[in-house]
């Protein structure tokens, strides 16, 4: 079509295309204005992101217990490290770890470790909470989806899992209300 | 079937082992439509572009949506409130309901304008009354849904319509409701068949859709097509004419869904299901008003049942009713008048569905019933006895030579 009219009248031909092209430029614009709100939707809801802070009181939590709390749906874990742990998890070589990382450096107050219990390979949730768990070569948790270890710090240190288990944001309201998010 | 010639290779592979694209390139391209296809024949592609609409809308709802009585207005008023961009795609699916039947009113209205259900069309048209049919059971399944008042009373009452039945009424209803009231298993049904029903709208649409094209459209001067003279290609004759009217569809639309969204609902539904209380004054919503005016013009409940019923059973024997061979109102002139008058009856029954049953009302919703059945049962079968039909012209294309019947004018300046 255009080869043709570029003879006769490319002047009329340009202004044909100018309006083709804005026309497909809108309803390009109109479409994607209307497929985003469909996609969107599935992003997380107003009333689902307010959900997302949870407090935790410590104050009857023995030293050598752990705790399980609910937060944004995963579990998070709170253990109350005994004096041998924490030095286990503070002079632990940190060198030949997949991923290094200070124990001073994921913890508030070193009593306290907050982690949230959710294996970095693929998602389950780690054993070692329970008094009578296995928990793994390191004494701190086992993956027994795929098997992989963690320490007192929750570091991996054996196993498949690339990183290890990640520490939520979260603050001490006194020495023993933390609040998670 | 003219052989199509792709150039794409990959296109070209595909097409010789499956004909899909031959198939589209004949059913879309150059599929020969009457030239004379004025606006009313626009609503066809609405109507379809407003289902595919629902269908997107209504499974993105169903993502958000909680089929239980104590958890069901909540997660709607949850769509309307957290959910990202819920309020806007629950007002286009609650306004895109309303606009589906006003395209498809409309649609219907066209067909009976321009006697497009005559031979050889007559299962096209039973197909879109079916399609209708289904529309109005889904629609009516959906209003359910947010368990608001209407969405409760409106279901208690239209549920208990079967129990009118002979004998076996009152189990029926039991049987629908599985159990002593509409309650949750009512409920959880209803989202069950309004979430199936579109697709099974979407398989009695292609049907529609394999049957109109054995013939073809018809056209405002209803007679057939006599040769390549009287049609233009599909596409880009009616593709444009199609996104033109549906540019401006889409306009009212909006405007309806972004300034009036609640226009044509009922602020009951905003208040949370009791099945203690009934609202002063139920309604069911705009598209049934027709309906509910002759269920309740007949003065007793199994009449008022079979009332309502007949007049849409009616509609699917229209082809034999009417047995005039000349299809176009166009040359029938006292068909065109009444014509006009059933528009008018149905305006009327609708507007008299939303007042009260009481006094005057009545009294017209009776005479305006009886006159649907009339137009329909009497009208239809005697009036080509009586009619003088206007002399028909020789084809499509040939008002355009005398210029002498309106079509004529819009002819010759596609033309020029
Ligand atoms: C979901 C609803 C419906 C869809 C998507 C739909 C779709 C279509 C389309 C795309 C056309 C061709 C374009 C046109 O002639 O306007 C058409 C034609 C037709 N439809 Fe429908 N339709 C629907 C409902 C109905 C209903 C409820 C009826 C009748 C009660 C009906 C009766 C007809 C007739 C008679 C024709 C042929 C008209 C002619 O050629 O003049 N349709 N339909
Ligand atoms: S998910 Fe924990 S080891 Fe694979």
């Amino acid at each position: 079509m255009s080869t043709k009219s570029k003879t006769k009248n490319n002047k009329d031909e340009g202004k044909r295309d100018f309006l083709a092209v804005s026309t497909y430029a809108m309803a390009g614009i109109g479409a994607a204005s209307f497929v985003w709100p469909l996609i969107d939707q599935m992003n997380p809801a107003a009333d689902t992101l307010a959900l997302a802070s949870t407090e935790i009181d410590l104050s009857s939590l023995e030293e050598g217990q752990a705790i399980t709390v609910k937060w944004r749906g995963k579990p998070v874990f709170v253990r109350h490290r005994t004096a041998e742990e924490i030095k286990n998890a503070q002079e632990a070589s940190i060198h030949d770890m997949r991923d290094p990382e200070k124990d001073s450096d994921r913890v508030t107050n070193e009593k306290y470790i907050i982690l949230v219990g959710v294996c970095t390979h693929l998602g389950c949730v780690p054993l070692g909470q329970k008094s009578g768990d296995v928990k793994g070569q390191y004494g701190g948790w086992f993956c027994p989806c795929h098997g992989s270890h963690y320490d007192h710090s929750g570091r991996i240190r054996k196993g498949p899992a690339p990183t290890n288990l990640a520490v939520p944001s979260y603050e001490f309201l006194s020495d023993t209300l933390i609040k998670i998010g | 079937m003219s052989k199509a010639k792709f150039k794409n290779p990959v296109v070209k592979w595909i097409d010789h082992r499956l004909p899909i694209f031959s198939f589209m390139d004949h059913e879309l391209n150059h599929y020969p439509t009457p030239k004379n296809l004025n606006y009313f024949w626009n609503f066809g592609s609405l109507a379809g572009i407003a289902l595919v609409t629902m269908i997107i809308t209504g499974i993105v709802l169903s993502m958000n949506y909680t089929a239980h009585v104590d958890y069901a207005f909540d997660s709607v008023e949850r769509i309307m409130r957290d959910v990202n961009h819920g309020w806007l795609i629950r007002y286009i699916h609650m306004n895109g309901a309303s606009f589906f039947f006003i395209v498809v009113y409309i649609h219907i209205f066209r067909g009976l304008y321009y006697g497009s259900y005559k031979a050889p069309r007559e299962l096209l048209w039973i197909l879109g009354v079916l399609i209708l049919l289904l529309m109005m059971a889904t629609a009516f399944m959906g209003y359910v849904l947010p368990w608001g008042q209407m969405s409760f009373w409106g279901a208690t009452v239209i549920t208990n319509l079967f129990s009118a039945i002979p004998l076996v009424g009152e189990s029926i209803v039991t049987w629908l409701w599985g159990g002593f009231s509409v309650d949750n298993s009512t409920l959880n049904r209803f989202f069950s068949l309004h979430f199936v029903l579109p697709f099974v709208i979407v398989g009695v649409v292609i049907l529609h859709l394999v049957a109109l094209h054995r013939f073809g459209s018809n056209n405002p001067i209803g007679i057939d097509v006599k040769g390549t003279q009287d049609t233009l290609p599909f596409n880009p004759y009616y593709t444009i004419k199609d996104l033109f009217g549906l540019g401006v569809f889409l306009t009212i639309f909006a405007a309806a869904v972004f300034f009036f969204p609640n226009f044509m609902g009922h602020p009951d539904n905003y208040i949370e299901a009791n099945p203690m209380v009934t609202p002063a004054h139920i309604v069911p919503e705009w598209y049934f008003l027709p309906f509910y005016a002759i269920l309740r013009a007949i003065p007793d409940k199994l009449g008022g049942v079979l009332f309502m019923f007949g007049s849409i059973a009616v509609l699917f024997v229209i082809p034999w009713l009417d047995r005039s061979s000349v299809r176009s109102s166009q040359f029938r002139p006292i068909f065109k008048i009444f014509f006009w008058i059933l528009l008018a009856d149905c305006v009327l029954l609708g507007y008299l569905g939303a007042m009260p049953a009481e006094g005057i009302y009545v009294i017209l919703s009776r005479i305006a019933t009886a006159y649907y059945f009339f137009h329909f049962l009497i009208l239809f079968p005697l009036l080509p006895y009586i009619e003088k039909t206007k002399p028909l012209p020789i084809s499509i294309s040939e008002p355009v030579l005398s210029g002498s019947s309106p079509a004529s004018a819009f002819a010759f300046r596609e033309k020029k």
